[in-house]
């Protein structure tokens, strides 16, 4: 089994509530606290599990402004486990998952080093570092409707843009997705074989804009039919 | 990368410890043809001993949780981190013995191996040191073999002028020697001028792979956060381009050309033992800058994600 989860660019509004979902979860879970850092100060800072940034992609008119979240991509070869000197970073065999041990972490921030997303985060507080855990103690919680055993981020998203599912499975509905959309892996020339997938944004026709270049009699036509269309 | 000062510490003091232990095995070995007197190899090796010791203490400076520390010696088989850890530890009673069996006098041959060993443990934890760096796919100027071959070399280079310094005001150091410490830097200089020739300009991955959108210019937009996170404050750390190229001549000119040119008095004859001392001092303090330098310079790529085009 390889539990990630599948990420829709075409359908993410940016909202954040993936990322507040998470945090109000694992907060309170096995993973918490996340440390805040003054959160009613000036400049206020803390942990977080899932982090969502903004691109603009290609050029005006053809552009698009692309949502990106960004959480643990629970690596197939997860070389922040391999660096962990202590044995505190762990990929559980069973479902791909990667997690920290609280209990054996030396606070030395290499797994950090090691990790091309961004992924982990070291709670100042507490001295250890931090990382998605796929809400484990969400998706294999018998008390909760089978429904609701899923990552507090993929329940939470208004726009279905989160999936979470066994991508070892190719009937999956995750793998199925992936297929049809062409979904991708971040950065995959660094060889990490990250587990979470990205579906691009769907193919649009870029935005009508004034042409410039347009000949004298192409715009007289363009405003007769206007005129005549009015 | 944001440079820790605990860890540039560390590496430069540790490994100016080991260089010194090998070269005063090397050396006392019979390597270099001089005739040492046990009172120089001892104080020599007391000296490098002392370093490292330093220097590992100051490791830990930088742990948040250092309680956990001793388990760091366990996951050998796969972190670097944790062999350095264990060959540092592997290093002392055999180190030990070595100096024992100096100051003893327990034969030319029980000595022989055991400097021997000495010599071994303290290169392998030299570059075990080099390739907690080396092995990172995710910092693209670390990620060669010039990492260790730095490392390594400097190490050396410090060894050698601390040795001489030590022999300064002993029997004063043989002429292969002082020929041996020249060359020392003469090396540690190449190579280190080779690693900055070759990663002042970014080559790694860039924002196209990271983001996955590889036919169209990627701006970021808004980075997501209001103030600094950790991965900004471990990670976003810049040196501005016209003060780098100053601290990296500077660099240069303290790491090598100082001592290079000391020696050279020495050899020439017109130069007082005192001046070993004056390019240890220059060395120790050059290689502190060279090593805030590979941190500092280091681009890693999370930075990809906030906005950089290319590492």
């Amino acid at each position: 089994m390889r539990l990630g989860l599948v990420i829709d660019l075409d359908t993410c509004v940016g909202c954040n509530a993936c990322a507040v979902a998470c945090k109000q979860w694992n907060a309170s879970g096995t993973s918490g606290p996340l440390s805040d850092y003054a959160p009613f100060g000036h400049d206020p800072s803390g942990v977080w599990f899932n982090r969502i940034r903004n691109y603009e992609i290609g050029d005006y008119p053809s552009s698009k402004t692309v949502h990106f979240p960004m959480s643990c991509m629970h690596c197939e070869d997860a070389y922040c486990v391999d660096v962990c000197p202590t044995g505190a970073s762990y990929k559980r065999p069973e479902d791909g998952i990667v997690l920290v041990d609280p209990e054996k972490c030396m606070g030395c921030n290499y797994c950090a080093w090691a990790c091309p997303y961004g992924a982990r985060e070291l709670d100042r507080e507490e001295g250890v570092m931090k990382k998605c855990t796929l809400c484990i103690d969400r998706i294999y919680d018998t008390a909760l409707p089978k429904e609701e055993r899923q990552p507090a981020c993929v329940l939470t998203c208004p726009t279905h843009a989160r999936m979470f599912g066994d991508l070892d499975d190719p009937d999956s509905e995750v793998s199925q997705t992936v297929a049809a959309r062409g979904g991708r892996a971040l950065m995959p020339e660094l060889g990490y074989r990250p587990v979470n997938q990205y579906l691009p944004p769907r193919e649009a026709r870029a935005v009508p804009a004034y042409d410039k270049g347009a000949s004298l009699v192409d715009r007289v036509k363009h405003w007769v039919n206007e005129s005549i269309a009015r | 990368m944001h440079p820790a000062l605990s860890i540039v510490f560390f590496t430069v003091t540790a490994g100016a410890g080991y260089g010194l232990v090998v070269v005063t095995a090397l050396v006392s070995a019979g390597i270099g043809g001089a005739q040492l007197q046990n009172g120089d190899i001892l104080l020599s090796a007391a000296a490098g001993l002392v370093a490292v010791t330093l220097g590992l203490c100051a490791s830990s400076l930088h742990l948040a949780n250092p309680k956990n520390a001793w388990r760091a010696f366990s996951r050998f088989r796969t972190s670097w981190l944790s062999r350095e850890a264990v060959l540092a530890v592997a290093f002392y009673p055999i180190a030990l013995v070595w100096f024992v069996s100096v100051w003893l006098d327990w034969g030319a041959g029980v000595v022989a191996v055991f400097a021997f060993l000495t010599m071994i443990l303290a290169l392998a934890t030299v570059f075990s040191t080099a390739m907690i760096y080396a092995c990172l796919r995710t910092i693209p100027q670390w990620h060669t073999s010039l990492t260790p071959a730095n490392y390594i070399l400097l190490s050396l280079m410090i060894g050698f002028l601390g040795f001489s310094s030590v022999l300064a005001f002993g029997d004063g150091a043989s002429g292969a020697l002082l020929w041996s410490t020249l060359l020392s830097v003469a090396v540690a200089f190449i190579g280190k001028l080779i690693y900055y020739l070759k990663f002042s300009a970014p080559s790694g991955p860039s924002i196209a792979t990271a983001t996955g959108f590889k036919h169209a210019t990627v701006r970021l937009l808004d980075v997501g956060h209001s103030a600094g996170t950790f991965l900004t404050d471990e990670f976003g750390f810049t040196v501005f381009r016209g003060a780098l190229m100053i601290l990296r001549i500077l660099t240069l000119i303290l790491a090598f050309v100082v001592p290079a040119v000391a020696v050279w008095l020495v050899i020439d004859g017109s130069g007082l033992a005192i001046v070993f001392p004056i390019a240890l001092v220059a060395a120790y303090v050059g290689l502190l800058m060279e090593r805030w330098l590979f941190f500092a310079e280091a681009r890693h790529v999370v930075n990809l994600y906030h906005g950089t085009q290319r590492v």
